[in-house]
Formats: C-alpha cells, structure tokens, sequence
C-alpha cells in the first residue's frame, strides 16, 4: 500500500464521518424547524453563539435562524447528568448505545460520494472502502443495528424498553427481507455490486428512475423511440419503480422513523428501547437513527437517483477527475441526500403511525410477495430479448402463475384462524 | 340497545394500494408549510403572528392590553385609601398555599403607631415566586382583601433569593386599592 | 328431677334493668334513643359525653364548679310520669318505663341523671335553642378572628359552625369594651372577645386560690376584669388562657407567634420539678412555640405553673453546644464525636479507679443515670453522685424537689441516698485525690458548690451539656447533649410514676442524645459493652437490672405513665381536687 492511499483514506474518512455528523446535526434542526412550520409554529429560531460563558459581555446574535441550536442540543447532551439506574445489566447497558451508532457510520464508507479525483498519477474513488459487494456490506453492517436497540431494551431491565426492543427486533428483520428482496431488480439491471460503478452507469445512461437520456443525448425526440432497448428500458421502469417504493418503505422501518416507529412509541411505551437512557448515551441512540436515516437516504439516491451525477448529460461536459469537479459532484450528492431527508421529515408529519399487525402484514404479505414476483418480472423484461417472443411468452405465464398463487398464499395469511377451528 | 354492526368500506384497488392517499396528504401537509412560512396561516393576523406560524414572538412583542381582567399574575399586598397595610397576617393564605410559596412572620403593631388598635401585622411577608403556582388561593381565603393576584407575569431573576418577593416588594407591585370594606378604619 | 330444673329457671321473675343496675350502683338512661348504665350522680353532660354524644359547652370544666351560664349546653330531658296514687308503674316490654318528654330543655352541665330518665342531645327543641344562644354569644363578638390568637381552636367558631345560623340580624351598633388590656405578666385581656363563661375567675378562685378576676358592670356591659389594686400575676396564669373558649385571655409568650393550625402536637412531660406534669409540646419545623399541661388525674389534674411552660425558651438559645470539643492549650477546639469519646476514655482509664469520680444529675433521664451506673462499674469507682436541687414547694404543683427525676436515681443507683456522695467528692477535688471527673449535665458552680479554682486541681473533666457554661468552658472534653423536648426517653417522678417524654424537635448541631454519647463512652471504657441500636435497647437493658421497673417498655409506659413504686409522696393540688369531688363542687 503507498501512502498516498493512505493519506487519501485518512482525510476521506475524516471528511465523509465529519459530513455525515453533521448532517444528523443539521437533520435535527431541519426536522425542528420543518416540524414546526407544518403546524403553523416556529421552532427555534433564536439560538446565539454563546459567547457570554467565555467571557464576553453579550451573546453573538446573528440572523441564522437558530442554525447554532444542534450545538446547543449536543451541549446539553453532553452536560446531562449520565444516570444509570441501579437495575440494569451494565456491560450491555453501555454497549447497545455504541452498537446502535457504530454500524450506522460504518454503513457510509461504501457510499460513492463524489466523481473520483485525479491526484497527481493515483485516482482516488471518492468512497472510503470501493468495494465490490457495497450494497451487501450496507446490509450486512447495517442489520447489526438491530442488536444495539434488542440489547438496550433487553439490558435496560424494565417492561417498556424490553418491549421496544423486541418490537424492534421483529420489524428489523421482517422489513430486511423486503429490503434485500426489492434491489435484487436493480442490481440484475447493473450486472454488478459495485455502488461507485452502479453510478457511472447511471451517469452514461440516466438515472435509473429517470432514463432521460443514453450516451450524452436525450431519449425523447432524438429518434430512439422504437428501438427496442429503449422500449425494454422503459418497460423496466415497471419493476424499478416498485422496487423503490419497496426500498425506500423499508429504509423507514430499517431506520424506526415514523410511520414505522413503533419501538420507541411514546403513547404505549414510554420511550421505547430508550427509556432508561439519560445524556450522552441518549443521545448516541438519537445520533444512531439519524445517521442511519442518512445513510438510508444516500443509499437511496446512489441506487435509483443516479448518486452524485448531475444529469441531463451535463456529466459528459464536464472534464473527468479534475477536483472541482469531484467536489461538485459531491456537492450534488449532499444535495440530493438533504431533498431526500426532507422528504423523510415530510413523512414523519404527515403519516399516522402503523397498527403493529399492518406493520407486520405489509412487511410480511405485501412487500415480501411484491418484491418476489418483481424480481421474476424484472428477469422476464431483462431477458426478453435473448430469449425471443416464445420465450417471453412462458415466462409471461409463469409469472402469473407465481403472481396468482403468491396473491392466494397472501389472502390465506390474511385470513384469521375461526372459533370452531381446532 | 340494538348491536349495530358497522362494515368496513369496501375499499377499491387503489384505495388499497394507499400509497395514493398518502401521496396527496404529503401535498397537503407542504401547502400547509408553505402557507405558515409565508405567514398566511389561519388565524396569523388575529394572534398577531410574527411572521412564521401563528406564533407571537414574546419578549419583541407583548399583549399585555388584552390580558383578562381576571387575570392571575404575581401575588400582591395593598394598602388601603389611609395607607394602612391591610394584611393583619391571619397566616391563612399561608395555610392555604398548595406550594407552601408564602412564609409570614407576624408581628405586634407597636402601641405608639396609629393603627396600634389592629394590634397585628406581618413583620416579614414573603412570596417564593419559584414556587408559587398563581391559583389565586391566597386572594381567595384572604379574610382581609390584603392579597391580590396582579396583572404582573414577568417574574424573572438571576438568582434564587431575587425570586423571593418580601413585603416592601409586594407592596411595591400592590400598591394602593381603594373601595373596599374597612372594618377597622372608623367604626372601632 | 333433671327435667324439672331447667323449667324452672325460665319460669323465675326476670329482674328489671332498673334493678340490675341499683345492684351496681348504677341507673339507666336513654341518650337519643339508647340505653346506657351510668353511675349515680353523674352529670348529664357526663352521661352524654359516655355515649359519645358531644354536647357542646363553654362555662362547663370538669375541673372547675357548674355555675351553668352560658346556656350552650341546653338538651331535653324527659322522666316516666309519676303514677297515680296506689298505682303501679308499667314497664314496656324491654323492662323500661315510657318517658315523658319535658317541653322545656335543661342545661346538661349542672343536672344529674335519674333512674329511667332520657335526654335528646339532638332535634328540633335543641337545635333551635343552640341557634339561639350562640346567636345571643355572637351579638357583640367583634370579627376578630385574623388577628386573634385562638382562632384555630376557638370554640366559639367551631360552635358557631356547626349550631350557629351562619349569618347575623344584629343591625345596632356593637358594644365596645376594653381591648388589649394587659392584666398581668403573662395574660393579655380582650373584654369584647369575652363571652362571660367565668372559668378563668372560677379557676383563679377554686383551683389557683387567689381570687383577683371577677365580673364588673351588668347586662350587656359585663365585662371580667381584673381586681383594681391587684395584677393577675400568680404563676397558675397562664392556665386561664388555656382554659378560655375564646380569645380573650391570651399569653403574652404566645401572643402573634403563630397560628395554632400550623403547630404539631407531642405529648411529653415537664422537667422543671419532681411533679412531672404531663404536656403537650407544639412545634413548627424544628421551633418549639409553647408548651400547654396535658390532662393526667394522677399528675397535674388539668394545669401547669406558668415558671415550668415558659422554660421551654431556654433551648431555643445561641448559647447552645453544637459540636464534641476538645481542650487544646487553653482553648477549645471542635472535633469529632469518634476522637472525642476516644479522648474522654483515654483520660478515664489511665487513672487508678478511686481517682475518678462521676457528678451525674437529677435532671438526666432513667436511661442515662443507668449508662452513667455502668460507666462507673466499668471505671471500678464507687463515687456516683446526683446533684440534688432543693426548692420549696408552692403547695400546688411545684414539687421541692426541682430535680425531675431523684426517684429514678434513688431506684437504678440502688441506694435512698442518691446525692451522698457529693460531698465527698468535692472534698476529694479539693484535696487533689479525684484526678479525673465525668460531669452529666451539671453546671457544678451552681448546687453543687464548687469553685472555679476547684475545677483547675483536675487533670481530667469530661462533661456533657446543652448549652455553655463555666463547667464546659473548665473541660476537657465537652459533650454536646439534647435538652428535654429533644429527646424520647422516661423518668420517675416524686410519687414514683414512670413517665415518658418524647422528641418533639431536633437538637441543633451535632449534639447527640445524652444515652448515645454515653454508650459510646462506656464501649471505649468497657470492651465487651456493645451499645444498642436505639432508646428501647437502654431501657431494655436498665428493665433487667432495676427490679422496679420490671417490664416495662415505652409502650407499656403510654401517655399517662405507670406507677412503679410507691414513695409516699402526694401532690398537694390533687388532695385538694379529691377534696372537690368528694364534696360534689367538681365532677374531676
């Protein structure tokens, strides 16, 4: 290994888990403020730099809506007194707040933030770790989470965060299935597990949910209408876009945010797997799902909105490894990532919470199936044209073969057990 | 009571798949949050809204002028139309507290005053305005009409004993009120 | 034969009620509808107050005579109709005659019961006649009653609640009297509050024997005052104010102190003499604000002397020890109770046993005079002394003996002599043979008789006191103790009752309960003495050792107290109230 590398992974993993800290910082403030103009408040809108504690005479006023207030949240974090009660199991009471934070940054060292930078001879990929399984390493990582949240609810000793935790666990693993079923589709289509290759795909052939343009022109009206890889591309919408309706579900309940917050829902749990926590440790729960939201939100516009590109060919203008370029590129991304926080947030204040039972039948008997017969969908469009008309016209039958039976085992599942029945 | 057996709604395939719904409540909840960020929420004017929501920002702006004549401020003492403290510090209000707030040293008037003749008064009077929860008890039980709840709501201090009201302040805050019964002013 | 006997029990006269209850000694009466057996010559009143039923009353004390004027206590009665000549009285069913009901009602206070007779403390006829008289008490009552001291436990507002009309048709101008009057050293008058009861000028003249309150002018212009060349300054006063139904006699001591409704209540006794009345102590927070006598027939009847409630001032001084204190050089510095005690000991038992003596006191309780027993069988000297404190009775309730408890020395020291020794001892200091010296609670420059330079000869004095004084200041190691309402403890008083006191109040500072600082001494001094845990294992302890007070507990002891020993000595107030009841003056 050469330093340069070296030296590059260092700065980058600085930077990237320095701007994915602060984007849960300016998460928390975005959700404060958003909240707040939705239900005709303010939210805090005054915070100051608090110069007086070091010394000066007045506080330093400045007209940024209350953008220094997430320092001032994490202060109070910090200076809280650290309680921990007398009943709970203490190894496990300290670890779950770190195994819940840890594998939420850890997620974000494969997430392709920006077009790689050309530095003196050695390109170096603007991800931490460019491997070549990324979205199984996110999962892989990313379903840890879940011990974090069982184990504080377990260690916590106390009804409410136990039942946190178990409903935590439950969802967790129902709604990874569904999560590890729906981009299945995607990654037949990229032939590939590598994000920052997944996307230069998308950069040269339009984002996958938005397939405008191919190879530096525009699809509609430049003549490629009628050749049939743009018809497949564009039946393939189909099934992609089912597969991010799926995913992006599944990245809430992945993530416990609303609609799907049921471990920590406050009007029948208290605070969930929280409960007992005070301080730091509360916070690094807090700073856990927010980090994940982020990383779910980047996952997101890595797979289906073309991650850092900018799109409409504009791309293939711009010279390639040059660093402002990258840092655009990154700059995209971050904001790309943001719009989809604000839609995260826009959920949270718009969507009831679930029933646990809908929880449940949606993840298990909606997402599960659906996602299964898109993946057979998805292989039918993808195939069809090696296979010709016959082909397509078996795997069609078969596919509604599996659709019709999936749908009766689905109603079957539906179905409550009668009195009589023994 | 008859049962009544309600049905659910039989719900169409698109009613079903209710991502639809939830889509057009999304749009619902942004217009909302458009029209409370340019200050066009219902009822804005009416609260006076400083711009966002209908939120008055408070110490920019005050309303004090449609405060309630009932209003429940910061507990005073008065005097009467001859100056006289009305208080004879009977200790009920402080019996009454539910916080236990007021804490009243009472004292003999000494006989070379002119009210000597109502023999009792507080020698300390204090209100811990930390504690004190404004229900009004001590205004209500005060056999005197010696404490009223004024219209006063900014209480503030840097420190806890600057939070204790004592009697110089309470009368400062009460002041004078006039009008009411003075069984020991004439007739005795 | 078998058969027939049991026939024959049915078959015997039943004996009516009325002679069952002659047998005993007693008649029957029916109160609001109930039968009851009451002794002969009871007062209604008293009959009534037996079956729970309250009549409520302001001139009526059962310590004092019936002069019967306030006319609160008014109930109907009824007795069965006297027959005919030559005609035999008819009994209901349940054994009893019908009664007849008289229209008029009676005071309850001054009649006594009869055979068959009944009494209605409710109804129509009573209420309305309690509407009525407390309608007459209130008409020239002034609204006193924010600055009034007795308002909390004043019985004309508790009366004037629940048989009062609410509001008053009094449209003519109040009578004004005299207010603030001060009429002795500790009463102040308040001549329109007055509702001319007369027990205060009935207690002045039967029980305190100096008769110088008194009714002047008539009618509405009644007004008690006080006799114009004399001064209600006798040292029963203060009882007056205890036994007024309202606010017109009050303590100076007390007076705008503070509010009744926010003082707690312990029951405790007095120190201040052999006598031992029983009180009750009243406290706020940590703050005694009087002390008032507690009935007890066997003690103090109902009343206090006002020398003896108003000595509770004495703990509530600057003057008070806080911390252990240790001589160093020439001046006093504040320490730790462990190094205290281990410095206290270390003097002690360095010293041949015949060099140490111990000067405990009549005032300590039975707990710590045993301590102080064992601490001086520890030590292997014979020199235990109380001080005594000789006064001279007052002939009521003062007892000569100022010590509270020379009875409970005399019983757990085992000798009739208790304070014999001290004589010895102080020679022994003067002399130079007693090196080291344990004084409890005793200033030894006052009875004792010693002098400053006496003191200077030890080369050891431990001592134990509430406050500072020249004995502590003389000391080597000083003891900061608990006075008597700051702790739960007994002693024996001048007839050998046994009698409890109890913690009203915390003792300031550091200062430790006198058993507790003792024990500890007597841990250092004796290595196999495990002190106890708390009070009860002291007593338990002195319980086994002392076979008078074999027995006993602090529950056993109760509020009253139990005699344990007989010493032949009476109170003198008592014999006169015995001789009160005997003559049918007071109920007692």
């Amino acid at each position: 290994m050469d330093t340069t590398f070296l030296i590059a992974a260092a700065i980058k993993i600085a930077v990237f888990i320095g701007i994915t800290m602060s984007f849960v910082s300016i998460c928390v403030i975005f959700e404060r403020r958003f909240s707040a103009i939705i239900q005709d408040r303010v939210g805090p809108n005054r915070t100051m730099i608090p110069l007086s504690i070091l010394g000066f005479k007045k506080d330093l006023a400045l007209p940024i809506g209350g953008l220094t207030q997430p320092i001032a949240d994490g202060l109070k974090f910090i200076f809280k007194e650290d309680f921990t009660p007398s009943y709970v199991r203490k190894v496990f009471f300290w670890l779950a707040p770190v195994l819940v934070v840890v594998p939420a940054l850890l997620t974000m060292a494969v997430i392709p933030f920006g077009s790689p930078m050309e530095f003196g001879n050695t390109i170096i990929p603007m991800a931490i770790a460019d491997l070549n399984v990324g979205p199984l390493f996110i999962f892989a990582i990313a379903s840890l989470s879940v011990y974090g949240i069982t184990l504080a609810g377990w260690a916590s000793n106390s009804k409410y965060p136990f039942f946190g935790g178990v409903r935590a666990c439950a969802q967790m693993i129902s709604y990874e299935i569904a999560l590890g079923l729906s981009i299945i589709p995607v990654l037949m289509y990229f032939g590939g597990l590598n994000l920052g290759h997944i996307v230069e795909d998308q950069v040269a052939n339009g984002w996958l949910l938005l397939p405008l343009w191919n190879e530096g022109g525009f699809i509609i009206g430049s003549g490629y209408w009628g050749e049939p890889l743009v018809v497949q591309r564009l039946l393939l919408l189909i099934p992609i876009g089912v597969s991010f309706v799926i995913f992006t579900t599944s990245i809430f309940a992945e993530t416990n945010r609303m609609p799907f917050d049921l471990p920590e829902c406050e009007t029948e749990l208290v605070g969930g797997y929280h409960t007992e926590y005070s301080s730091m440790k509360f916070a690094l729960f807090f700073m856990g799902e927010y980090a994940a939201m982020v990383v779910g939100s980047a996952l997101i516009v890595t797979l289906f909105l073309g991650g850092w590109s900018i799109g409409f060919g504009i791309d293939g203008m711009l010279p390639t490894g040059a660093w402002w370029v990258s840092l655009l590129h990154i700059g995209v991304f971050l904001a790309k990532v943001t719009v989809f926080i604000l839609f995260f947030i826009l959920v949270r204040w718009t969507v009831p919470r679930f029933r646990y039972d809908q929880l449940m039948n949606l993840g298990w008997i909606v997402f599960f199936e659906a996602a299964l017969i898109n993946v057979f969908l998805a292989a039918l469009i993808i195939a069809s044209p090696s296979i010709g008309l016959g082909g397509v016209a078996i795997g069609g039958a078969f596919l509604i073969l599996v659709t019709i039976l999936l749908i009766k085992v689905a109603k079957g599942a539906t179905q409550k057990p009668s009195a009589t029945a023994v | 009571m008859a049962i009544i057996k309600v049905e659910r709604p039989k719900l169409s395939v698109g009613e079903k798949v209710y991502f639809g719904a939830i889509f057009k409540g999304m749009i619902i909840t942004l217009r909302h949050a458009f029209r409370s960020l340019v200050g066009k929420s219902t009822g804005a004017n009416e609260l006076n809204s400083s711009g966002v929501g209908i939120t008055m920002q408070y110490p920019e702006k005050k309303w004090d002028d449609q405060l309630p004549e009932y209003y429940r401020g910061a507990p005073a003492l008065v005097t009467d139309e001859l100056d006289r403290e009305r208080c004879v510090s009977c200790q009920l209000c402080e019996f009454i507290c539910p916080p236990k707030a007021i804490k009243i040293t009472p004292g003999e008037i000494p006989s070379n005053n002119e009210w000597a003749k109502v023999e009792k008064r507080p020698e300390k009077f204090d209100i811990d305005m930390i504690r004190c929860i404004y229900c009004g008890m001590c205004e209500e039980v005060c056999p005197e009409q010696a404490i009223y709840l004024r219209p006063d709501y900014v209480i503030t201090g840097t420190n806890r004993s600057e939070m204790v009201h004592d009697k110089e302040r309470l009368y400062e805050i009460g002041g004078k009120r006039v009008g009411l019964v003075n069984k020991w002013n004439d007739l005795k | 034969m078998s058969e027939d006997a049991p026939a024959k029990t049915v078959t015997a006269e039943k004996k009516l009620p009325k002679d069952l209850a002659a047998e005993k000694g007693m008649v029957n009466v029916q109160i609001d509808g109930h039968w009851i057996q009451v002794p002969r010559g009871t007062r209604m009143i008293e009959a009534a107050k037996m079956a729970e039923k309250e009549v409520p009353h302001y001139c009526y004390h059962p310590k004092l005579s019936s002069p019967g004027n306030c006319r609160m206590c008014l109930v109907q009665m009824g007795m069965p109709p006297r027959p005919a000549p030559g005609a035999a009285p008819e009994y209901g069913e349940d054994g009893y005659q019908e009664i007849g009901w008289m229209p008029r009602p009676v005071i309850a206070c001054a009649n006594t019961v009869g055979e068959n007779m009944g009494i209605r403390t409710t109804g129509d006829l009573v209420e309305k006649t309690r509407e009525g008289v407390m309608e007459f008490l209130l008409i020239n009552h002034p609204l006193d009653c924010p600055i009034c001291d007795q308002a909390g436990e004043c019985k004309l507002q508790e009366f004037s609640v629940e048989h009062g009309r609410g509001q008053s048709r009094f449209k003519e101008t109040k009578i004004k009297k005299p207010k603030n009057v001060d009429i002795g050293k500790n009463i102040r008058l308040d001549d329109e509050r007055c509702i001319m009861c007369s027990r205060c000028i009935r207690f002045m003249d039967e029980v305190a024997e100096e008769s110088v309150l008194g009714f002047s002018q008539r009618g509405t212009h009644t007004s008690v005052t006080v006799h114009p060349d004399h001064r209600l300054d006798n040292n029963y006063s203060l009882n007056t104010a205890d036994i007024c139904p309202v606010g017109a006699l009050t303590s100076n001591d007390f007076r705008f102190q503070m509010r009744v409704w926010f003082l707690k209540e312990t029951k405790s006794i007095d120190v201040n003499c052999g006598t031992g009345a029983n009180t009750v102590i009243w406290t706020r927070g940590n703050e005694i604000f009087r002390v008032t006598p507690r009935q007890n027939d066997d003690v103090n009847s109902a009343w206090m002397p006002d020398s003896h409630r108003l000595a509770f001032h004495s703990l509530q001084t600057d003057d008070r020890l806080t911390r252990p204190l240790l001589k160093k050089g020439d001046k006093h510095v504040e320490t730790t109770w462990l190094e205290a005690t281990a410095k206290a000991a270390e003097g002690l038992g360095m010293r041949q046993p015949n060099e140490v003596a111990i000067i405990a006191s009549g005032r300590m309780t039975n707990e710590e005079l045993y301590l102080a027993k064992k601490i001086a069988e520890a030590i292997g000297t014979e020199l235990i002394t109380i001080v005594p404190r000789k006064g001279e009775s007052d002939g009521k309730l003062v007892s000569a003996d100022r010590n509270p408890n020379t009875t409970g020395a005399t019983l757990i020291f085992g000798t009739d002599e208790p304070c014999a020794k001290l004589d010895a001892i102080r020679e022994g200091v003067i002399a130079g043979k007693i090196k080291a010296l344990v004084v409890l609670q005793e200033n030894l420059l006052e009875e004792a008789g010693f002098k400053i330079k006496d003191l200077s000869k030890l080369d050891h004095l431990v001592s134990s006191h509430t406050h500072a004084n020249a004995t502590a200041a003389k000391s080597h190691v000083v003891l900061p103790g608990t006075g008597f309402a700051e702790k739960r403890a007994t002693y024996v008083n001048v007839t050998g009752r046994l009698q409890r006191s109890n913690q009203a109040v915390i003792a300031p500072g550091e200062a430790r309960d006198d058993w507790e600082s003792l024990a500890a001494l007597l841990s250092k001094l004796d290595k196999e003495y495990q002190p106890p845990a708390s009070m009860d294992g002291v007593l338990n302890a002195l319980v086994t050792e002392v076979e008078a007070f074999n027995g006993q507990t602090f529950g056993s002891i109760g509020d009253l107290g139990v005699q344990i020993t007989e010493t032949g000595v009476t109170i003198p107030l008592l014999e006169q109230e015995k001789a009160r009841v005997k003559s049918g003056i007071i109920v007692g």
